[in-house]
């Protein structure tokens, strides 16, 4: 659905982004990650064709960008930065000029569409106010709204839930995973860890412009090999373990054991009471700051 | 677009706020000569202004001749500034462009609902000064007899009056085109709105001055306010076109030079906003 290659963008004397191979394929919620400053935003625009890159290609469903963007755009619904919409006009009214914009979709159904729309971020009670008097969270609903209008196969949203209290963030993950069970491919680009790994299926990294990792997210989450155990008899199970033993933090061992199974039945024959035992995961976290120099999300 | 462009520039308060303001001072003018009776001596002060007393029809063109060397290049300035730097200070600019809007039909979009807003206007000035004229300063005898008489001497038929009256009012807009076509380029140069306003008000200020000055005869001919007022010209008999025809020229290549500036440079801009 989105794919790069070489993607370069340089601004004056700084590389903003260097060489981005992105890799986004239908049906991904892909989460792209990356501190402030990193590139995302640039990356973002570059691929909707606001900031044309300094060299390399992008392709858009398919299609080279920037030239084609009569022809893909209207399938993508984006949401770039923050949203933003005619502060003197409702937001229903926003909806119709944005609906109207691009000439993509006939007049006949707009009504329709903008009812939808509304309804699906739940925003009817709000439509006919002015967005002069919009919180924040209902400017970036209507900002949402106006990505859905034409039904998008591809969503591109750049930092979703910034200004969302935790009842909305909880709203849009739900809605994005609807959406993307219906078909949509999710582009999302995002500080917070937490969000990602809660909703995406596969991740790239950003770090000062280069793209240091890309894969998919149940693959960077694979099992270590070592398990983690919670006993209250630690020094026994230390003893029973024999060498095996990594680390020891109170009543929390680590362990070099694939098979918590084998493990737990090993210490439990031993006469070792078990509190707590699990294959141990790395967190995304600790992926990303393995790969880049800094961590993500220390500012917003 | 076109459309889209339009509706937006109706519903815009701001519009009709603007078009208000700029009713207020030939409304002032009508309120003052009506009760002091004291009309400039002919051939001083604004155009056709002397001639208001004698007969209230004839203020559209003398609110016209009002507004347009100062307040209306300043309205309509603000307004084309504002048109593509606005919508980059308020966001909204990314969000038009991935519709998506092609560049180049946003611009012709954007000058399109200019000329309709200085259109607009300039026919609500030149009603509004109608019914003031006719409210405050009365139908002059002339009007009653059908004809009045024009700045030749000779008397011009209410038809007459009201087809040249029509071409006034589309000659004075389209007199506003330069400023306009500069304003856009401006605004797609700068983040800000009130920079693009501001820069074009300079250039005008600068031609306006030129104008006065001896030594810039040379340029004369090719100062965009150098034809402004020549549509008293379309009240000789028989009417004078050699100026309004170059007028005409003139506006048009500055839309034309500007226009060309403005696509060359927003077509490939990294927008940023």
């Amino acid at each position: 659905m989105i794919r790069t290659s070489g993607l370069t963008k340089r601004f004056g004397p700084v590389l903003a982004v260097d060489g981005l191979d992105l890799d986004v394929r239908e049906g991904d919620v892909y989460g792209f990650l990356g501190a402030n400053g990193s590139g995302k935003t640039t990356t973002v625009r570059m691929i909707l064709g606001l900031v044309l890159a300094t060299s390399g290609e992008v392709e858009l469903l398919g299609q080279p960008m920037p030239r084609r963007a009569r022809r893909v755009l209207p399938s993508v619904g984006t949401l770039v930065e923050g949203p933003a919409a005619y502060p003197h006009l409702s937001g229903r009214a926003n909806l119709r000029l944005y609906d109207a914009m691009g000439g993509a979709a006939g007049r006949r159904d707009r009504r329709r569409r903008v009812d939808q729309a509304l309804e699906v971020v739940g925003l009817q009670a709000a439509a006919d106010r002015r967005v002069r008097g919009y919180s924040l969270g209902m400017r970036q609903r209507l900002g949402l709204a106006s990505a859905l209008l034409q039904r998008p196969r591809l969503l591109v949203l750049d930092e979703p839930t910034n200004g969302l209290d935790p009842q909305g963030i909880r709203e849009m993950r739900e809605l994005l995973l609807r959406l993307n069970a219906e078909g949509v491919t999710i582009f999302l680009s995002s500080h917070l860890l937490a969000e990602v790994e809660q909703l995406c299926t596969r991740v790239g990294v950003l770090d000062r412009g280069r793209l240091v990792v890309q894969a998919a997210l149940a693959d960077l989450q694979a099992p270590t090999g070592r398990t983690v155990l919670v006993t209250p008899d630690p020094a026994a199970a230390v003893g029973v373990l024999d060498g095996r033993v990594e680390r020891r933090d109170g009543e929390r061992l680590l362990v070099r054991a694939a098979d918590p199974a084998a493990l737990n039945a090993e210490l439990v024959h031993a006469g070792v009471r078990v509190r707590e035992l699990a294959p141990e995961r790395r967190g995304l976290e600790d992926v990303v700051l393995e790969s880049t120099s800094g961590l993500p999300g220390e500012s917003s | 677009m076109i459309r889209t462009e339009l509706v937006k520039m109706l519903r815009r308060p701001r519009t009709w706020v603007t078009i208000a303001l700029l009713n207020a001072l030939p409304t002032l003018v009508a309120v003052l000569l009506a009760v002091t009776d004291l009309a400039p001596a002919p051939g001083e002060g604004p155009a056709f202004l002397s001639a208001v007393l004698t007969d209230g029809t004839l203020f559209p063109l003398a609110a016209l001749a009002i507004v347009l060397p100062l307040l209306m290049p300043v309205a309509v300035a603000l307004y084309a500034g504002e048109a593509v730097a606005g919508e980059a200070a308020a966001g909204t600019l990314r969000y038009v462009l991935v519709r998506p809007v092609g560049r180049t039909r946003l611009l012709v979009a954007k000058l399109v609902s200019i000329l309709a807003f200085v259109l607009l206007a300039v026919v609500v000035v030149a009603v509004v000064a109608y019914g003031v004229g006719v409210l405050l300063l009365g139908q002059g005898s002339a009007a009653t007899a059908g004809s009045v008489t024009g700045f030749s001497g000779t008397s011009l038929s209410s038809a007459e009056m009201v087809q040249r009256t029509v071409m006034a009012v589309i000659y004075v807009a389209l007199s506003m085109l330069g400023v306009a076509a500069l304003a856009l380029f401006l605004s797609t140069a700068s983040d800000s709105a009130l920079g693009a306003a501001l820069g074009a008000l300079a250039f005008l200020v600068a031609s306006t001055l030129l104008l006065t000055l001896d030594a810039a005869q040379a340029l004369r001919p090719y100062l965009p306010t150098r034809y402004w007022l020549s549509f008293v010209d379309l009240f000789r008999d028989p009417i004078l076109w050699r100026d309004i025809v170059r007028g005409v020229v003139l506006q048009g290549v500055y839309v034309a030079v500007f226009l060309g500036a403005a696509w060359a440079n927003f077509g490939t801009k990294d927008v940023t906003s």
